[in-house]
């Protein structure tokens, strides 16, 4: 029985190559680890191992050679003499044996093998750079880590690729490693205490982190499988988890008041046949958007099924509420007047507006409670347009004018703008002849009576201009 | 509003987007000196959600024109605003990735202005990254909608990936939630991409040098449980967008809508798990040889919930077993449930050299309480004789909820079966 000692890769292969030259079993050796320090100390690579051994060795194949370098690295004591055992098996009858990886010694190698690849991912993406208040010239940044192997002189390349114009040390419990923006240069190992503590950047950092994660998916489990519990205490983000954790049920409640509802719309509440009664019907009753709740009725379009011309008008008011038909009120008045004005006859066209239900804000005035009309938003809007659709979809109307902004805005897309477009003829997805026009009660609102009368012409022109 | 409070508002933002990989440009650009790609991405954090950080992901802006009704940054949302300057993204993509936190930038946006006007600033973005601060690492810019075609190929010229986002199953869940969003103008857009793609790599191959040109691919991501479009179209998009399109990752982002107070826990099963089967199923479409179709086979055409879409296929076609693992063929062993591709190949290389038994599998570490009931092997495996039973379904279905949760988490990676 021999014993010998390595503390290397490269000791192993060079003991390795001897001992089998000269033909000694894996049972007659004991192998035993030294202090370990740096493994690879002006490690050649790995091809230069197979043509060094002077042709008295049998040859073996590459893929072993790459595994070993990986294995030799793995702090288990056990793993020289697994090697060397393989080796041996390698070359006595088994040279497939690396396939056959259910064979234990293979599994074995291939498991610690994983464990090294496993520590080397994670260093590449744990490492936490700091950088070094100097006042020079050139930035410096220090990172200290942890790998659970002795992986630095197998990570350090990458390091030098990513971060090649930079000033970087990398410094881990067994050996140190620092890029000069030329070459790597290593030394020995560093206590965590020697390492900078902070940087300005990690405040940055963990406000990127605590708004990235969503609170609605805790799955903490999977978090530590993934970034072991080890490798915290040098990620400065670690610190906030414990945190996030306890804000995540009030964070949730928060995403759902900016997601509440918007699964719903009227087309929850279509009927199944699209004809103006069973559409009425059903309105009657939709739920879609909270408007339903303080107003007194839908108020439903109306007028003639076959109608030429659809008027679409924003949305219900006071009157039109109480009586639950549309355009009864004031603005009622003035539209009659202007289609009179223009020769069109109410029974004519259809009449309906973009929301159905009454918006309003109850104030006290002198006179008592009043209910002042509220502009829809857009949320509503949206809920309720499907009635909208319905509509024109069951009259199929050749013209199609648009009583004032909202609803101009709920046909064209929301950059359209009434002052500027008033009165073109457009085209859109439901008929040829679209146009947009004042809205009557934009009209009475207008204190400006000279303005006002200009209105009323306009709005005339534009209805008659589509008769 | 301090660089910090945007970040927080636009990272907030950006929380929903399902995008999360950093892989599939295998060289560094040429002449960079900080930052580099090699093929395969890594995750630097992860967070309570179990979902990884490996992209600094935020929004230019959450200002936004459009009113997308599956999405927080629509303009009738009232979430809180912000927006970054050009400066203050390229400066934290370059501060964070000094610092080892992130394997580069995925750069979206609302639209504000105009499409062509947004666009433009993302790609001053990747563009003062490249050739001012001559970073060399990754970058995905999300298309805008309705931008144009020339200044998407001008973004491909700086970024590693481009997406344009289908955004919704079908046309009809378009027309119904997206109506600024049209379908033929995405796919054009994404055809744009391929063609720039195609062309580029034929110039490589004559010999020419062309600029590099979304060395990454494109991808793109669809919001699923927004409407009631089932798995099976969900599915048949995403296969048909892989072929016509050639693209390299289809993310699935299944939204929660909460329409009632009882229902106020989003997040839970039903939509992450589907999520999870999603992946799952477009795994198997891309590597393991299925067809949509076949894969949903539920009467109500969406997967199962309870097992995943490998086990339920196979429940479903039983004459197809068992499979033996010593003389099928690689197609035949690769639809056998709780094997996956990699054990596929070294079941393929041992049995070169010895037959496997039962306890071999076992060694692979394939998921045998799922395969044992498929398979023969070289010894007796009892499992076997419930290939017909009518239980087998209960018997083979994973015994806990807890995992398949934990499995859901980390499914945008790799829907592996
Ligand atoms: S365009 Fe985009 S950001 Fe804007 S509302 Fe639609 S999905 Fe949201």
């Amino acid at each position: 029985m021999q014993s010998i000692h390595v503390d290397t890769f490269d000791d192993w292969r060079d003991a390795a190559r001897r001992l089998l030259a000269s033909g000694v079993s894996p049972t007659d050796v004991q192998w035993i680890g030294g202090a370990e320090r740096s493994l690879f100390d002006d490690a050649p690579s790995p091809t230069a191992a197979e043509h060094g051994g002077r042709g008295t060795t049998p040859s073996v194949p590459k893929a072993f050679l790459e595994l070993a370098r990986y294995v030799a690295c793995h702090r288990e004591s056990g793993r020289w003499s697994l090697l060397y055992r393989t080796l041996w098996r390698l070359t006595h009858g088994e040279r497939h044996l690396l396939q056959v990886t259910t064979d234990d010694d293979v599994h074995q190698l291939m498991q610690m093998r994983k464990g090294v690849s496993r520590d080397i991912h994670k260093m590449k993406a744990f490492v936490r750079f700091r950088k070094l208040e100097t006042g020079g010239a050139e930035e410096q940044f220090v990172a200290w880590h942890r790998p659970d192997h002795r992986i630095v002189r197998l990570a350090a390349p990458f390091f030098a690729r990513r971060f090649g114009g930079m000033h970087w040390s990398i410094l881990t419990p067994d050996e140190s490693v620092t890029w000069d923006q030329t070459s790597l240069h290593y030394g020995p190992g560093v206590p965590a205490s020697e390492a900078p503590n902070q940087d300005a950047l990690e405040d940055l950092w963990k406000a990127y982190y605590a708004s990235i994660f969503n609170p609605a998916r805790v799955k903490v489990a999977a978090m530590k499988r993934e970034m072991p519990v080890r490798h915290w205490p040098t990620l400065p983000e670690a610190t906030l988890i414990d945190d996030l954790l306890r804000q995540a049920p009030a964070r949730a409640d928060a995403m759902i008041q900016t997601n509440e509802g918007f699964a719903e719309t009227a087309a929850h509440f279509m009927p199944e046949r699209g004809d103006l009664v069973s559409l009425r019907l059903a309105a009657a009753n939709c739920r879609a958007c909270p408007l339903h709740q303080c107003a007194t009725q839908t108020v439903f379009g109306e007028g003639s099924p076959s109608a030429r011309i659809v008027l679409v008008g924003e949305q219900p008011g006071d009157r039109e509420d109480i009586q639950g038909h549309p355009f009864v009120g004031p603005a009622g008045k003035l539209l009659d007047e202007a289609l009179k004005h223009a020769g069109i006859e109410r029974r004519e066209v259809y009449i309906t507006n973009v929301v159905k239900h009454f918006k309003f804000k109850e104030t006290e005035t002198p006179r008592g409670k009043r209910r002042l009309h509220q502009k829809p938003d857009s949320r509503e809007i949206y809920a309720c347009r499907p009635w909208l659709e319905a509509e024109l979809a069951a009259i199929g109307p050749q013209v199609i004018v648009c009583l004032g902004a909202t609803a101009a805005q709920a046909l064209f897309g929301r950059d359209f703008a009434i002052t500027k477009d008033r009165g073109n003829v457009m085209r859109t997805d439901w008929c040829d002849i679209t146009i947009a026009t004042w809205h009557p009660a934009a009209i009475l609102r207008m204190q400006d009576a000279s303005r006002q009368t200009q209105m009323r012409t306009q709005l005339v022109e534009d209805l008659t201009s589509v008769k | 509003m301090d660089v910090r409070d945007k970040l927080t508002v636009l990272a907030d933002a950006a929380k929903y987007d399902a995008s999360c990989a950093s892989s599939g440009s295998k060289t560094t650009r040429p002449g960079s000196t900080i930052g580099s790609t090699e093929g395969m991405g890594i995750c630097h954090s992860y967070t309570p959600d179990g979902r990884c950080v490996s992209l600094l992901k935020i929004l230019l802006t959450n200002y936004c024109i459009y009113d997308c009704q599956y999405c927080v940054n629509r303009i009738s949302s009232d979430t809180p605003r912000a927006r970054f300057t050009v400066d203050e993204v390229v400066s934290l993509t370059m501060e964070f990735y000094k610092r080892n936190y992130i394997e580069g930038l995925f750069l979206s946006s609302g639209i504000i202005q105009t499409s062509d006007y947004t666009m433009e600033q993302l790609i001053a973005v990747a563009k003062k990254l490249r050739t001012e601060q001559r970073y060399g690492g990754y970058i995905h810019l999300k298309t805008i909608p309705n931008a144009s075609q020339s200044l998407i190929e001008e973004a491909g010229l700086w970024a590693d990936r481009l997406s344009v986002n289908i955004e919704l199953p079908t046309e009809g869940d378009l027309y119904k939630l997206a109506p600024e969003k049209k379908k033929p103008q995405i796919e054009g857009a994404m055809a744009g991409i391929r063609n720039k793609i195609d062309e580029t790599k034929q110039e490589q191959k004559a010999g020419f040098k062309p600029p590099r040109f979304t060395p990454a691919g494109q991808s793109t991501q669809m919001i699923v449980g927004a409407t009631d479009t089932p798995d099976v179209e969900v599915l048949k998009t995403a296969s048909q967008l892989y072929s016509l399109q050639n693209l390299r990752r289809v993310y699935y982002s299944a939204y929660s809508p909460i329409p009632h107070a009882d229902a106020r826990l989003p997040g839970q099963s039903p939509p992450l798990v589907r999520e999870h089967r999603l992946y799952q199923a477009d795994w198997l479409i891309r590597f393991y040889g299925f067809d949509a179709s076949e894969i949903v086979a539920e009467a109500d055409q969406n997967l199962s919930l309870d097992i995943d879409p490998k086990l339920a296929w196979s429940l479903a076609n039983r004459h197809y077993f068992p499979v033996d693992v010593n003389k099928a063929s690689r197609e035949e062993l690769l639809r056998v449930p709780g094997i996956g591709a990699r054990n596929v190949k070294r079941i393929l290389n041992i049995r070169r050299f010895q037959s496997l038994a039962s306890g071999d599998m076992k060694k692979l570490r394939v998921a045998w309480n799922r395969a044992k009931f498929f398979v023969l092997t070289a010894d007796h495996n009892p499992a076997l004789l419930n290939l017909d039973k009518l239980d087998l379904r209960a018997k083979a279905k994973p015994k806990t909820k807890q995992l398949l949760l934990f499995d859901a988490a980390s499914s945008a990676l790799s829907g592996e079966v």
